[in-house]
């Protein structure tokens, strides 16, 4: 029970950043409202960003990336709060796929997040309080919207490509479908057009611990001065197995005993997938609010394109986008049926489309680690959408 | 056309520098500048790299993980699929060229196949190994077993190719599905054209593989 029941070390890292990031702030007045879906205007807001690389003359070369669930702005840089890597590393930075050196890399935290742009752990103007849960529930097009207005603040146009896995996946899809003129070329990884019944289940299940936590407080723990750490750990704990596999599991862990040989007949974490999970728990909740945790896994919840286009195929109706879908054998998150759906629909409208599924046991999570298949793909589709730009630039002025 | 669409990709002919194979120069040659093709079967990729820095939109079909990763890393537009399940959700239309190289025989329904992709296409390349070869049929004739040559290497029971045909056999099939003929070309075990003006009889014991340009029939049965 030990590292559950002693977190008790300070927020003022992650409380910091909700209001004053350590990032790029791009801030939007009264004047400027983001029309949510739920028919809210909010006004005014901010979003958080990181930029690397520089943008060319042309303002050609820009590719957004679009983070997960509980990922944040700080694709390639050391984050501020954790002080560990930028969870994309491997993708991002000089002579990665997505070249630093040649491109210039965006990434924004997403409405409704924690890390800076607005959110329910924001302070509402009008009260001067966090938002909690009066901040209106945002949706997967809410975020891409926001991103669109960010876009237009930095005066970039067109956007060479948009790639993100899981919700970051999520999002890309919805730039394709929203703004296909905007978007070059698209990478959605390890998603799917809608969330399914069994991920809607499990983000309930998440939900239903942070809630059940009596540090909860109705969602009112600041003023209360507390934060449910047990319940969002425990929510953590639960979504994490989904980001792995069975066979992850068994090759890192198997039954193996943590620190000890024998059981010891309690429930102290006598396994060391038990004490991995505690882990990951504990250090999650030290980064990332409770309530920004309802509010996306319920933005994932409603994503549903082909409900809102009537069919999948009309989401992409005569795009001229790339794409190059990608999804791991391993994971049953967004397991490869989905990416095939969004494939179909891309061909039924004659997109030109790449889809290739990376065999590996590391699950969901494939699309955060070295995998060097997936990589070399994303590479090679991001290269040649590249050449094809400037090709299509040479063109029109030939 | 699409400008985007056909714009050619940056690398051209295989990635490791050899020529082109024969029947895809073959094929490559009977497919116009600039019009939209769907390769089935297409491996890594050779075909359509070759097709595409000829300035054809090319996109392919793939049913094994390598090959299509392989494709993709080439920067062609590759997905992973079935031709004997797929190719229903492909729209009517949607492509010029739809190309079967070398692939006919390892479908499990090659005429369901073939009329698919005059459906999906305005026309279609079908390239396959001639299974009435004299070579074949010696082997068949004087060792009693089922032919291997060093194209077609695999045992009966480990092959892919379910469903060899001769030229003869194609050109019945055909018939009998209403296709229109353009074009035919039987190759020499050296991938030389045969003669054009050889009979029938003459390309399906000499000609080692065979690719036909086709069309839809007149009658409309396919539009």
């Amino acid at each position: 029970m030990s590292e559950l029941a002693g977190i008790t070390s300070g927020d003022g890292g992650r409380e910091r950043e909700v209001d004053h990031p350590s990032s790029l702030v791009a801030t939007f007045g009264p004047d400027e409202p983001l029309r949510l879906d739920c028919g809210v205007d909010l006004a005014p807001f901010q979003i958080a960003y990181q930029a690397y690389g520089s943008l060319n003359s042309e303002r050609s070369n820009a590719v957004l990336v679009c983070h997960a669930l509980t990922g944040d702005q700080h694709v390639a840089n050391i984050h501020p709060v954790t002080g560990k890597p930028g969870w994309w590393e491997t993708m991002i930075g000089p002579g990665r796929p997505i070249d630093t050196e040649r491109y210039f890399v965006i990434c924004a935290n997403v409405i409704g997040g924690c890390m800076g742009s607005s959110g329910p752990a924001s302070t509402n103007p009008s009260t001067g309080q966090p938002w909690g849960l009066d901040f209106p529930v945002v949706t997967i097009p809410d975020m891409v919207r926001a991103q669109a207005m960010l876009l237009d603040r930095l005066g970039i146009d067109t956007l060479l490509c948009v790639a993100g896995g899981s919700m970051g996946g999520m999002q890309v899809l919805q730039w394709a479908a929203a703004y296909p003129e905007r978007v070059f070329a698209a990478l959605p990884v390890a998603t799917g057009p809608r969330h399914s019944a069994q991920n809607i289940a499990f983000d309930e299940v998440g939900r239903q611990a942070v809630m059940a936590d009596p540090d909860w407080r109705g969602g009112r723990y600041f003023a209360e001065g507390t934060h449910p750490r047990r319940g969002l750990a425990v929510a953590r704990m639960a979504a994490h197995i989904t980001y792995l596999s069975d066979a992850a599991l068994h090759r890192k862990f198997g039954r193996r005993m943590q620190d000890r040989e024998l059981p010891t007949f309690s429930f102290d974490a006598d396994f060391q997938v038990e004490s991995y999970l505690r882990h990951q728990g504990s250090s999650f909740v030290e980064r990332f609010d409770a309530n920004s945790y309802l509010y996306l896994t319920r933005a994932m919840d409603y994503f549903d394109m082909a409900a809102d286009h009537g069919t999948l195929a009309k989401a992409f109706l005569g795009t001229r986008t790339r794409f190059c879908v990608v999804s791991f054998t391993s994971d049953w998150l967004f397991p490869t049926p989905e990416s095939q759906a969004v494939v179909r629909a891309l061909n039924a409208g004659g997109a030109r489309v790449s889809f290739a599924e990376i065999e590996t046991d590391k699950g969901h999570d494939a699309f955060l680690l070295d995998v060097p298949e997936f990589l070399d793909i994303a590479r090679a589709f991001i290269d040649s959408a590249a050449v094809a730009r400037c090709l299509g630039a040479g063109h029109t002025t030939s | 056309m699409n400008e985007q669409a056909t714009l050619p990709l940056p690398a051209t002919g295989p990635a490791n520098g050899e020529a082109p194979r024969v029947d895809h120069l073959l094929v490559a040659e009977m497919v116009e500048h600039g019009s939209r093709v769907l390769d089935i079967g297409c491996g890594d990729g050779d075909l359509l790299q070759l097709l595409e820095s000829r300035g054809v939109d090319g996109r392919g079909l793939e049913i094994s993980r390598e090959g299509v990763n392989r494709s993709v890393a080439k920067g062609l537009a590759v997905i992973q699929g079935d031709a004997d399940t797929d190719l229903a959700s492909y729209p009517d239309d949607s492509f010029d060229y739809v190309i079967l190289s070398q692939t006919l025989q390892a479908t499990r329904q090659p005429r369901v196949v073939l009329e698919h992709m005059l459906r999906i296409g305005r026309r279609a390349i079908v390239s396959f190994p001639n299974f009435g070869h004299w070579k074949m049929r010696l082997q068949l004739m004087i060792k009693g077993q089922m032919p291997r040559t060093d194209r077609l290497p695999a045992t009966w029971y480990d092959t892919a190719n379910i469903h060899f045909c001769t030229i003869k056999d194609f050109v019945q099939l055909c018939d009998e599905i209403n296709v229109r003929m353009e074009r035919a070309v039987a190759l020499d075990p050296y991938g030389r054209p045969l003669r054009f003006n050889a009979p029938w009889w003459f390309w399906n014991l000499f000609g080692e593989q065979a690719v036909f340009l086709l069309g839809r029939g007149e009658a409309g049965a396919h539009k």
